[in-house]
């Protein structure tokens, strides 16, 4: 396989980034938008998820069918769903119940 | 070459592979450090919704959207500079990497920026702190802790990449046949990342 030349490099490339600026133009529009108690924050951080699996799928070449860079960044997202997980349940299952009416 | 094939691997692909690895290993780790800072903010965040909203709404949205938008283009340029040095196209790589020092120089003065006008409005929790409901104190503490250690980060990746982009000028090999890019880039892109989850965190709350 030749090795890319210099303008396909930037082509691909400058797709993901116009991309990634695309969505952070909609998250910060969306957030002077009012969308229910819990709307706000779940579009944020959906749209924040969706600008690091961009950056992670296309930029740091998980896309490449790599096993090793994969495992290890399944390890992270897995050790990070424990964390969240067993600390917010126990956390959540403790709070006086109108406590959890968000704003 | 051989200055950058070391021991134990038989040849360089297998020693591109490993540096990889543990990069990712390291990243792994690091998303856990961040993570249980931003689990410790949404239990706080959980406990005083309200607060949390009017706290986040002091800080200051133009700064932290134009940070954003600077590191986003700092992980295109170091995404560029790496497949460059990978495909041999030495101008290219070095471009990249000066870019990417810039830009991540241009995060740090603008965060200067941004903590001096913080300061000015006393939003440091301390003494002097300007929001009197109690729970901003604690928005504000995760606000200073979380950015800067966010800051430090992007200290050490301009320290790594300018050591890259130096010995890169100097020696043609050191950037096109070595593992560093690749790692490096790897790192860099894990600080936009966690950036990433900070900006709707820290910025994006209580502006509806």
């Amino acid at each position: 396989m030749n090795p890319p030349s210099a303008a396909s490099i930037l082509r691909r490339n400058l797709k993901v980034w116009l991309a990634l600026l695309a969505l952070l133009g909609l998250t910060l529009g969306l957030a002077y938008v009012r969308l229910g108690s819990y709307g706000n924050t779940v579009v944020a951080l959906s749209i924040g998820a969706a600008k690091a699996g961009l950056v992670a799928l296309l930029f740091m070449e998980l896309r490449e069918r790599e096993s090793l860079p994969r495992l290890a960044a399944v390890a992270a997202l897995l050790w990070l769903a424990i964390l969240f997980t067993l600390a917010l349940a126990d956390f959540i299952a403790r709070l006086p119940l109108q406590a959890l009416h968000f704003g | 070459m051989s200055a950058i094939l070391r021991e134990p691997w038989p040849d360089l692909e297998r020693e591109r592979g490993a540096a990889r690895f543990g990069m990712w290993v390291f990243l792994a780790s690091e998303a856990l450090f961040f993570g249980a800072l931003i689990l410790a903010y949404t239990a706080n965040r959980v406990l005083h919704v309200q607060s949390f909203a009017l706290a986040a709404r002091e800080t200051n949205i133009i700064y932290g959207t134009v940070n954003t938008a600077i590191l986003l283009t700092s992980s295109l340029t170091m995404a560029v500079a790496a497949e460059a040095a990978r495909a041999n196209l030495r101008r290219l790589a070095l471009g990249g990497l000066l870019l990417t020092l810039v830009l991540a120089c241009a995060f740090l003065a603008v965060k200067g920026l941004e903590y001096a006008e913080d300061l000015r409005e006393q939003l440091w929790p301390g003494a002097h702190f300007r929001l009197t409901d109690p729970p901003a104190r604690i928005f504000f503490g995760f606000y200073w802790t979380m950015t800067a250690v966010h800051a430090l980060h992007v200290s050490a990746g301009i320290g790594v990449i300018g050591w890259l982009a130096w010995r890169g000028w100097r020696r043609q090999s050191a950037l096109c046949a070595s593992p560093a890019p690749n790692a490096i880039a790897l790192y860099w892109h894990l600080v936009d990342v966690i950036w990433i989850f900070l900006y709707p965190l820290l910025y994006l709350p209580g502006r509806a």
